[in-house]
Parts: C-alpha cells; structure tokens; sequence
C-alpha cells in the first residue's frame, strides 16, 4: 500500500522514511558546513586566494554552504513532492536578489554621479 | 479513501498540487510556515541591502577590522551550526515518539543557542563601551541593525523552544505539537541560513 507520502507534497523539514539514512543526512550536513566555515574563515584571512577574487570566492562558499543546509538539515529535495516548496524558495531567492542587488547597483550609481563634495 | 483508489492515485503521479485531494493538515501546516519563513528571509533582504549600501560609511569612526573580532565570531558560528544539529535530531526523535532524547536534545539546542546569545551580546556591550555604539556611524547602525535582528531572531527562538519543551512535557508528543515543532525546526534552521549570510557579508568581507 501507499503511504500518504506517495500521493501528497512532502512539506520542507519533513525527514524521508528510512530512519538510519536521517541520522547520517544530519551527521553529514553538520561536517561539511563546519568543513565549509573553515575554509571561509581561512580564505578570508590568509592570500590562499587572489585578493580581488576573496569576496567572490566567499560569496560562493557561503551559497554551497547554503545549499548544504537545504538539503540535508531541511531535507529539501528534487523530486516531485517537493515541487511547490522548491518554486517557493526560488521566488523568496529573486526576491532577495532583487533588493540586494537592485539596491546596490542603484546606489552605486547614485555615487558615481554625485557632485564632489570638496 | 480506499487502497485502491490510493495506488491509482499514487500510479498516475499526480503527487500534491490537489491531484491527490485536500493534503494533510501536516504538509498545509508546514508549506505554510515556509512562506513565512521565505517572506522573514526577504525582510532580512533589506537589512543586508542597507549594510552593503552602508558598509563603507564609517563618518571617520571605526571600520569592520577595527570592532570584529573573529574569534568570537567563530564560535558563534559554531554554536549555531551544533544547535542547528541537535535540533534536527531532536525533531526526528520527536517524530519517532522518543520523549527523553527529544528533552535531551532540546536542552542541547537551547545551551548552544544561550551561549550564541550570550558571545553576541558581550560583543554588542563592549562596542557600545568603546565607543562604537549604532550611533556612531551609518555603518554601525546598518550593522547594529542585521546582526541585532538576527540575534532578536535566535532570542525568540529560545523563547519559542522553552515553550516547546514545556507542550511536550505537558500535552505530550500529539500530532498538533509535532506539528508546531516541525515549525520551530525549520524557524531555527533558517536563522542557521541567515546566519551564514550575515557572517559571509559582515564580518568575513569586513575584517580583511
């Protein structure tokens, strides 16, 4: 027989059946964003990198961290059931684009074409 | 509903979206609280729009690497990422009607979560003592402004898990208050989430 999880959405935060696999999704989430906090922290204190390409490489650190976090504390997945959720997330995602980004080009801007004060 | 009917359903793969009927109260319950938790995300959106816009406006007073000290900050951030641990756990033994490792797990969640607080807060009074209160600057403010709310975040959580704790030992694990610590668990990840951005855009790119 199905169970109601076949045939219904699966809301975030909803851990999959097999009980042991839920144990080690949260261990191995847990290991690689302390792995991923590491090598931000080091990344941003030390020339491993090229020192322009810094906050480009820690802004990409921190969206695989996010990822990570999606995934394996939230549980979010790819399959069907988690349709509605994963449309929701990529709204709230532009959203969040849209004024960051929207702000800081449109501020930036506003700069470039302010008269010099002296 | 009969089993026949459930497995033609389940055969077509109309998962969700009313192909299987109205969902359970559990999946409505919970996509519910997602939103919110997307819309709360979107507000956080304009707090960190004001710090990057604000982050170089010191008015002559301290910049980032003067007031952050990284060590604190990585604590913190380790606190927070445990706790986002021992909550997941405690959820799932929760899920699994295993009363004593949930309590055992909660009170895990919400010393990690005390101790973040506690570190954060520190940071804020001895900011304030050296002169680098939210008043200083437009910087400060925006960053007095992000990391606050974020901390304002994690103090309600705390609030909300005591609350928590206090059903479960009252009302028992039922299927309303599994359902509320469903919530509260994805509410304390989120602030995880929101975390990581705060320390990527202010301390990290800050202290260099």
């Amino acid at each position: 027989m199905a169970s109601s999880d076949d045939i219904y959405d699966r809301p975030p935060g909803v851990e999959p059946e097999e009980s042991r696999a839920n144990f080690l999704s949260y261990t191995v989430g847990l290991g690689l964003a302390i792995l991923l906090t590491i090598v931000s922290f080091i990344v941003s204190q030390t020339n491993l990198l090229w020192a322009p390409g810094v906050p480009v490489g820690l802004i990409v650190l921190a969206f695989t961290q996010i990822g990570v976090h999606l995934v394996f504390f939230l549980h979010l997945g790819s399959g069907p059931d988690h349709t509605n959720n994963i449309l929701a997330l990529a709204f709230g995602v532009m959203v969040v684009f849209l004024v960051i980004g929207g702000s800081c080009w449109i501020i930036a801007n506003l700069n470039a074409n302010m008269m010099p004060l002296h | 509903m009969t089993i026949e009917t459930i497995d033609a359903v389940s055969a077509d793969r109309v998962s969700g979206r009313g192909g299987g009927g109205p969902a359970p109260t559990r999946t409505v319950v919970a996509y519910g609280f997602w939103i919110f938790i997307l819309s709360d995300i979107t507000m956080f959106s304009g707090l960190f729009a004001a710090y990057a816009v604000l982050s170089g406006r010191t008015a002559g007073g301290p910049t980032g690497s003067d007031v952050f000290n990284l060590h604190h900050v990585f604590i913190e951030t380790m606190c927070l990422l445990v706790s986002s641990y021992t909550c997941g756990l405690g959820a799932m033994s929760a899920e699994r009607r295993q009363r004593a490792r949930f309590l055992l797990f909660s009170a895990f969640t919400f010393v990690l979560g005390a101790a973040f607080l506690f570190v954060e807060i520190t940071e804020f009074i001895g900011m304030v003592r050296t002169g680098a209160g939210p008043q200083r600057s437009a910087f400060l403010s925006a960053f007095f402004a992000l990391v606050g709310m974020h901390g304002a975040h994690v103090t309600s959580g705390l609030v909300w898990l005591v609350y928590m704790v206090a059903q479960v030992v009252v009302k028992g694990l039922r299927p309303h208050v599994l359902r509320r610590l469903l919530c509260f668990s994805l509410f304390w990840h989120a602030l995880d989430i929101i975390w990581i951005g705060v320390i990527t855009v202010v301390y990290l790119m800050g202290a260099r």
